[in-house]
């Protein structure tokens, strides 16, 4: 880590500990806003680490942040940190001032006419609780970011399996800021697979450290259960997962910040896809019943990762397209195309 | 928590005229060599390509130069070998000298026992092996038996060594021994032996799919002079742990089933269509994250550090990805694996159908690999 990373992990882990608890989480899945959190997060610039300086953000990278998303997917944060952070870096690169409330991202089908927005955005997280929602709409020319404001949309509640608000959104008509940005018509849907990877990396670190802690505690046949080979095994299995997904979703990042990382954002949304679906079964394996308990905290990330897998792309989908597009290079292009990034 | 270290390592931009230089090399000294046998890669035996390589200054990369070595970065030696996998290249020859012993003497080595034979290695002219396993010892290698007793000049060595890789083509061996009976881990010591030596015979073993990579070597009291001792008597255990880094995380711990890999999208593109698209997607991205994490134990490698459970992190999820491959080829296409007959796909099918078993044995078995992890997770 360099020195911003440094300084960026002591201040979010510090702050996640603090105001991220079981508690705060509890209450959120029942419906309840975590504002101290948020407030935490907000005084300290972490929802604008990707906004440039000048812009009154802190100016990081990519790789920055993937010590922030880390986190907040390590504390199970029930919040829109992602959201706000990659919503910060759409607005910025697109010359829009980042306004001050909680900002969330939106994908669906959206008219824009005369800087008015009109459509339905389903399944928008903390859709109830935003002030604004950021959402990319191709036109014409090219595709351009949009800043909406929430309090004239129509709001319909949900959730995902991790409890956390997944609202529809329904604009008509709404005035919304426009600035024009060079991505693809996904790429709102890119970043969000992205931001999603890191935090679904922090969520795997999690379940290794839970898990190896609990299996050092829990005593049956008079020993840890820890010290049963058949355990060690699972774990051994269950580490090496989150450590690829770590690496896959900081490949990404360091690739976003070269430039177009379309492939390496895919690589991630796959690979930290196919790790939590081999951890969460083996994390729970290892707890046994006390950790299919909702007193027990486990499923805090586990519920988290079968919902964030599925998310923004599953890692089917990203699989489908990484696939369709090397087939269409040619098997004898898919190693000059691996190693020429 | 930060169990295993896998820090980003991006390959510097001035390997890319090198990465040319190779491939260029590899398309010309390849093109007829059918793809089945570029399916052997690391395991195919080339004396001939080994001499070519080492004419390049491809072998010994790293080492001093006057030990015939040529200093380059452990990014330009990354480069070469990943290029020679995944081209299917007969590295075999030359592979275990260049990748472990080599570096083992440079650690541990005599400034005699370094001249005697690196400058060899790196010509391409100098094959070695490595004697660990025993008909009593595999994966619980400090049982291992086979004596190294002192006499007069040097030691007495007794005992059978079992699966070594390339003993019949080689010229030497490094062998684990054990020189004191009633130390454990501490008895073990490493010796730099002649395989000409008088009372060596070696016996390759054929394997399921018909090929003799492997060997018995047996020793009956064959002489090793003091000279030939490596590093110190008793350390033996340690330095073998030293070198397990470089054996356990490179390449070719994740490229042993490219050949097929690439069969098996051309087989999917010629078909059409988009079956398939998601398997093909998933298995990039897989490969393309092993590579991230192969390159990063390079880089600490290079730093001079001992990323000793990282290396077993890429052995042990390489080795899945790899074994994965025929799996997903019959999946797939329903292709037939043959021997001798049906075109490249159906062929290198054949080969690694019969041969990606011994992946997760070789180097290494998995179990031992899951834990030397849940060890360095704390859990033993």
């Amino acid at each position: 880590m360099n020195e911003v990373q440094t300084l960026l992990s002591d201040s979010v882990n510090r702050l996640l500990k603090d105001h991220a608890t079981k508690q705060v989480i509890v209450a959120a899945e029942q419906g309840e806003w975590p504002a101290a959190l948020w407030d935490a997060l907000v005084a300290n610039g972490l929802t604008r680490v990707l906004v440039p300086e000048e812009m009154d953000g802190a100016g990081a990278t990519w790789s920055d942040a993937y010590v922030v998303l880390k986190a907040a997917g390590e504390y199970a944060a029930p919040v829109p940190l992602a959201e706000a952070i990659v919503a910060g870096w759409l607005l910025s690169r697109a010359g829009i001032a980042v306004p001050e409330g909680i900002i969330t991202l939106m994908e669906g089908d959206f008219l824009l006419k005369e800087g008015r927005l009109t459509g339905k955005a389903i399944r928008v997280p903390f859709g109830r609780y935003a002030t604004h929602g950021v959402a990319l709409v191709k036109s014409g020319w090219g595709v351009e970011v949009v800043l909406a404001p929430l309090e004239y949309v129509r709001i319909e509640n949900d959730m995902n399996v991790a409890r956390e608000a997944r609202d529809t959104l329904t604009f008509e008509r709404v005035v919304a800021e426009t600035g024009w940005i060079e991505l693809p018509a996904n790429g709102l849907r890119l970043f969000g697979a992205m931001a999603r990877s890191v935090q679904m990396a922090g969520a795997l670190d999690y379940l290794t450290t839970q898990s190896v802690a609990y299996a050092n505690e829990r005593a049956q046949f008079g020993k840890p259960i820890g010290k049963f080979q058949a355990i060690q095994q699972q774990l051994a299995v269950l580490s090496t997962q989150s450590a690829a997904a770590g690496i896959a979703a900081a490949h990404a990042c360091a690739a976003a910040d070269k430039g177009e990382a379309a492939f390496e954002i895919a690589v991630a949304k796959v690979r930290t896809d196919d790790a939590s679906s081999i951890a969460t079964s083996i994390a729970h394996q290892v707890h046994g019943a006390i950790g299919f308990t909702y007193e027990h905290g486990l499923h805090f990330a586990t519920r988290r990762l079968w919902a964030w897998r599925a998310e923004f792309g599953s890692g089917a989908e990203w699989a489908g397209e990484l696939g369709r597009a090397a087939m269409e290079r040619g098997a004898d292009e898919l190693w000059p195309y691996v190693t020429g990034r | 928590m930060q169990t295993f270290r896998f820090d980003l390592c991006e390959l510097p931009e001035e390997t890319r005229g090198l990465r040319e230089e190779v491939r260029a090399f590899l398309d010309e000294e390849l093109k007829h060599i059918p793809a089945v046998t570029r399916a052997q890669t690391w395991s195919g035996h080339d004396a001939a390509f080994s001499a070519k390589m080492g004419a390049r200054g491809w072998i010994g990369m790293r080492w001093p130069k006057k030990y015939g070595g040529h200093e380059r970065s452990a990014f330009d030696r990354y480069v070469v070998l990943e290029e020679l996998l995944a081209a299917g290249a007969p590295v075999g020859a030359h592979w275990i000298g260049d990748r472990q012993s080599g570096p083992l003497l440079l650690n541990f080595g005599t400034e005699e026992q370094r001249q005697l034979v690196l400058p060899k290695v790196a010509k391409g002219e100098c094959f070695l092996c490595i004697g660990m396993s025993e008909p009593d010892s595999g994966s619980d290698l400090a049982a291992t038996r086979t004596k190294a007793e002192k006499v007069e000049g040097g030691y007495r060595v007794n005992g059978t060594k079992l699966w070594t890789s390339g003993a019949n083509e080689a010229h030497y061996m490094i062998a684990l021994l054990r020189t004191d009976p009633e130390k454990k881990h501490d008895g073990l010591t490493q010796f730099l032996i002649d395989l000409k030596s008088p009372g060596i015979t070696i016996r390759p073993i054929m394997d399921l799919a018909g090929n003799s990579h492997f060997n018995e070597v047996v020793f009956v009291d064959v002489f090793v002079p003091d000279s030939m001792l490596v590093g110190s008597e008793g350390s033996g255990w340690k330095q073998v742990g030293a070198e397990l880094a470089f054996e356990r995380s490179g390449p070719e711990r994740y490229l042993s089933s490219y050949l097929l890999m690439k069969e098996l999208i051309r087989e999917l593109a010629k078909r059409g269509g988009d079956e398939g698209a998601k398997e093909v997607g998933r298995l990039i991205a897989h490969l393309v994250t092993l590579r991230q994490m192969s390159l990063s134990v390079a880089g600490m490698l290079d730093q001079g550090e001992n990323p000793a459970l990282e290396a077993s992190v890429v052995k042990d999820l390489g080795a899945v990805f790899e074994q994965d491959m025929p799996v997903k080829a019959h999946e797939l296409l329903g292709a037939e694996p043959t021997i001798g007959s049906g075109d490249d796909l159906h062929q290198v099918l054949g080969y690694l159908t019969q041969t990606v078993p011994s992946f997760s044995l070789r180097g290494g078995t998995r179990e031992i690999l899951r834990g030397i992890i849940a060890r360095g997770l704390g859990l033993r």
